[in-house]
């Protein structure tokens, strides 16, 4: 009985060893480039070790029982008339319940750093009224903490491209240009159907719709060129629909905002 | 009331067609409208099989180049809509559900055989109008999901085509519902009580009763955006004032419980299976049942993770993760209920029981992804990508069709009275195993990597994985083959069955194989414990 006690902890450690290993070696995500994206990292990396140590366990519970009961040719008659075990089954509903609820405060805490808990606003001057429904996304800028210094960009989507207007410089472009580290604020609204605004590399997504605001608040971290992807079904080109977010040096992004930056009109 | 329940009279067997005949008529036989179903469902399923490969053709390369744009996206709505409401639903409900529930209460028939009928005779018509559809104006090609205003904008023929043929397959999915409650409930054999079912009933209980709560919610929000489209109104047009997140909300409503309408019946069809070939009875019967009785009422309060990246406010998104994560616990008790009908027992390793094992595994798999993707945070990144297509592929096919093919291994010889051959049963779940998995492992990869989901075109830099996944296709359509040729050949020349080649203890097998119109040539035998294996050795010990 010890004997068997000694495998099966064994066989327990293999598994954990294994997974930790993996969960900590392989990486499935693509660059990090914004401050959200280690936050999801991380989190990524827990459900990661989480699952290989169930699945592998699971697995080798089913490989095993298949090789070891199976039915050998001289063997008649039936198995075990075994028909359960309440402490057992207790224990598969406990420990799955703290598992998954354990997991749920850990995600709520992630889903907190991200900014997805704060009041859904938006700190427009220019074009948005106060009053102004915001339905959803993510917001880093909590309502006393509206830093005029942010950057504000309106995005309006359509079949099937993406147009960034600057309010601050009266301009609108195809490509989106950011100042790294600072926090940018995004309302998107769309004209026709319904988009979505992704870049992996800053594990943000959020739907553009047509009737309804959204917002989404992120704050690049690494300078470089990004993929803005559509990621909601919008029609024949939906899979062309793409344009580029460039993150760079504050004093580049300057010279383009100046470069592009229209004299404002009074009426 | 002039409804005649009493099977002796709506079995008047001299009006029924014999032989062949009676599988293309109006027959009133359970067990003929169960091969009707799955017959049906299997040619769909071999349609929305090619056009899933002409979708991996397409993806084998960067470039749109297989097909125009637009016929794409026809593509994958006709494979989505097939897959699920011509193949899946029918066959897991109707086919198992008509062939199997009768005997597992003890009755005659199903409670309503004409109404089982017409269930029945609703899915040729809307499923050929469905296809058809194409080469009208072109399909649907808003997704299986027709999302306004994309289906209010796109062409309107495909579209209201779509609806309809939805709403028809709809109406006989709730028929269906309606006369498997009526059935299990009303029909059982007198002295069978409700906690000596077998577990394929409790399955298709709490299944029909999704199905009756949920599916009247997609057939008015169709019938909603139907008026959008052909009578101009406003309820999901946002240019008239209407809200797009309500049809989403409406949308999930049912489409959410309808994946455990898909999967709680395969539940059940592998709590049959296991216990016959291991030999031993199925472990936590009663852990089973609430369980199922679990995800029936979590199932109906989790739709809302299919819109976090949508118009959802921060609580909402909190709520419903918490939702779903918990469906991940009566999940659980059943496959390490499952593990534990395994261990210990006599196993036969078979093809019924290989397929059972794989849609083990695979379903632990989809599972796993289920919990991560029901996280707010980390479903924000990989929503409407890959990762999604891959997760849900691993839970309706990994997990659903693994069990209908191993199903169909298990009771073939009920139905024909003749073996199925397993050395080509084998193979064929080698091949599909190592497809399956080839085609949409990598997929997460893709996923979580920046590929979004219904795209006709995707970056370079992706192919390769692109093309392992299509090879995994390949082989999945290679699969059916030798399925196929071992059907056939079995049905005529297949080894003699008898009676109950397994030595089940169900109710099924306790008649002839094929068994005889009214089922039993007596009285309905009282089976008070479906799966007592390996009693008589402990009594005699």
């Amino acid at each position: 009985m010890l004997n068997k006690n000694f495998y099966l902890i064994l066989i327990i450690s293999l598994v954990f060893a294994i997974s930790f290993w993996i969960g900590f070696n392989v990486n499935l995500l693509p660059a990090q480039a914004s401050i959200n994206a280690p936050i999801y990292d991380e989190l990524f990396k827990i459900l990661f070790i989480i699952g290989l140590i169930i699945f592998i366990g699971m697995t080798i519970a089913v490989i095993y029982s298949l090789f070891k009961f199976r039915k050998r040719n001289d063997q008649i008659g039936d198995g075990i008339a075994l028909e359960g075990n309440l402490s057992l089954e207790i224990v598969w509903t406990i420990i799955p319940s703290i598992i998954v609820l354990l997991i749920g405060l850990y995600s709520y805490n992630i889903y907190d750093r991200m900014g997805g808990m704060k009041e859904l606003n938006h700190n427009h001057k220019m074009m948005s009224s106060n009053t102004e429904k915001i339905w959803a996304g993510i917001s880093q800028t909590s309502d006393n903490e509206v830093a005029i210094n942010n950057l504000s960009i309106e995005v309006s989507a359509m079949q099937f491209a993406f147009l960034f207007n600057y309010p601050k410089g009266n301009f609108i472009s195809g490509e989106l240009h950011v100042p790294v580290d600072q926090k940018v604020s995004m309302k998107m609204e769309s004209k026709d159907v319904i988009h979505a605004f992704w870049v992996p590399e800053f594990r943000i997504k959020q739907d553009i719709i047509p009737g309804q605001p959204t917002i989404l608040n992120f704050t690049p971290t690494k300078v470089g060129k990004y993929p803005i992807i559509c990621a909601e079904l919008c029609g024949p080109y939906h899979g062309g629909m793409r344009a580029s977010i460039i993150v760079e040096e504050e004093s580049d992004y300057n010279e383009w905002f100046n470069n592009n930056k229209k004299p404002e009109v009074n009426l | 009331m002039t409804i005649s329940i009493d099977p002796q009279k709506t079995n008047n067997e001299s009006l029924q067609p014999k032989g062949w005949l009676r599988y293309f008529s109006f027959s009133l036989d359970h067990k003929v409208i169960g091969i009707q179903y799955l017959v049906c469902g299997f040619l769909f399923y071999l349609i929305g099989g090619t056009l899933a490969s002409a979708i991996r053709i397409e993806l084998a390369s960067p470039m749109s180049d297989f097909m125009p744009r637009d016929v794409y996206n026809q593509v994958l709505t006709l494979h989505g809509t097939i897959m699920i409401f011509l193949w899946i639903v029918p066959v897991v409900n109707g086919a198992f559900g008509n062939y199997l529930i009768p005997f597992y209460v003890g009755a005659r028939d199903m409670a309503f055989p004409r109404l089982n009928a017409v269930a029945f005779w609703l899915i040729p018509p809307s499923g050929l109008m469905l296809v058809a559809s194409y080469f009208v104006e072109g399909a649907a090609q808003a997704g299986w999901t027709a999302y306004p205003p994309l289906s209010i904008t796109t062409p309107q023929s495909g579209q209201i085509i779509w609806i309809l043929s939805v709403l028809l397959l709809g109406g006989s999915s709730i028929f269906g519902g309606i006369n498997f409650i009526a059935t299990i409930i009303k029909l059982r054999r007198p002295g069978l009580k409700l906690m000596q079912l077998p577990m394929y009933c409790w399955a298709m209980l709490g299944t029909s009763l999704l199905v009756v709560l949920s599916t009247p919610v997609l057939a008015g929000t169709l019938i909603l955006l139907s008026f959008d489209i052909i009578a101009n109104t406003g309820f999901f047009n946002p240019v008239l004032g209407g809200n797009v997140v309500v049809y989403q909300h409406l949308f999930w409503f049912y489409s959410h419980p309808a994946v455990y309408i898909m999967v709680l019946p395969a539940f059940g069809l592998v709590s049959e299976i296991l216990p016959v070939h291991a030999r031993k009875p199925l472990f936590g019967y009663t852990t089973m049942v609430f369980s199922i009785m679990g995800i029936v009422v979590l199932g109906l309060v989790v739709w809302a993770h299919h819109m976090f990246t949508s118009g959802t406010p921060p609580w909402m998104r909190l709520f419903f993760t918490i939702a779903t994560a918990f469906i991940a616990v009566p999940t659980g008790i059943k496959f390490f209920n499952w593990v534990a009908t395994l261990w210990g027992g006599k196993i036969s390793i078979n093809s019924a029981m290989l397929f059972s094992c794989g849609f083990i595994i695979n379903f632990v798999f989809g599972g796993i992804t289920g919990v991560a993707l029901a996280q707010v945070p980390f479903d924000i990144h990989v929503h409407d990508t890959y990762f999604v297509v891959a997760h849900f592929h691993y839970i309706v096919y990994g997990g659903t069709v693994f069990i209908i093919f191993s199903s169909i291994y298990h009771w073939f010889p009920k139905v024909t009275g003749k073996m199925l051959n397993e050395k080509l049963g084998i193979l064929h779940f080698i091949i599909t195993f190592i497809g399956f998995n080839l085609c949409f492992a990598p997929q997460h990869w893709l996923g979580l990597n920046g590929m979004p989901r219904r795209v006709a075109e995707y970056d370079p830099q992706f192919q390769f994985v692109n093309q392992i996944s299509s090879l995994g296709a390949l082989l999945m359509a290679i699969s059916t083959i030798p399925f196929l040729i071992n059907v056939f050949l079995s049905v005529k020349n297949g080894k003699d069955a008898g009676d109950n080649p397994w030595n089940a203890l169900t109710p099924e097998w306790l008649t002839s194989s094929p068994p005889p119109v009214e089922n039993w040539e007596g009285e309905a035998p009282l089976v008070e414990e479906p799966y007592g294996y390996g009693k008589e050795i402990s009594e005699q010990n």
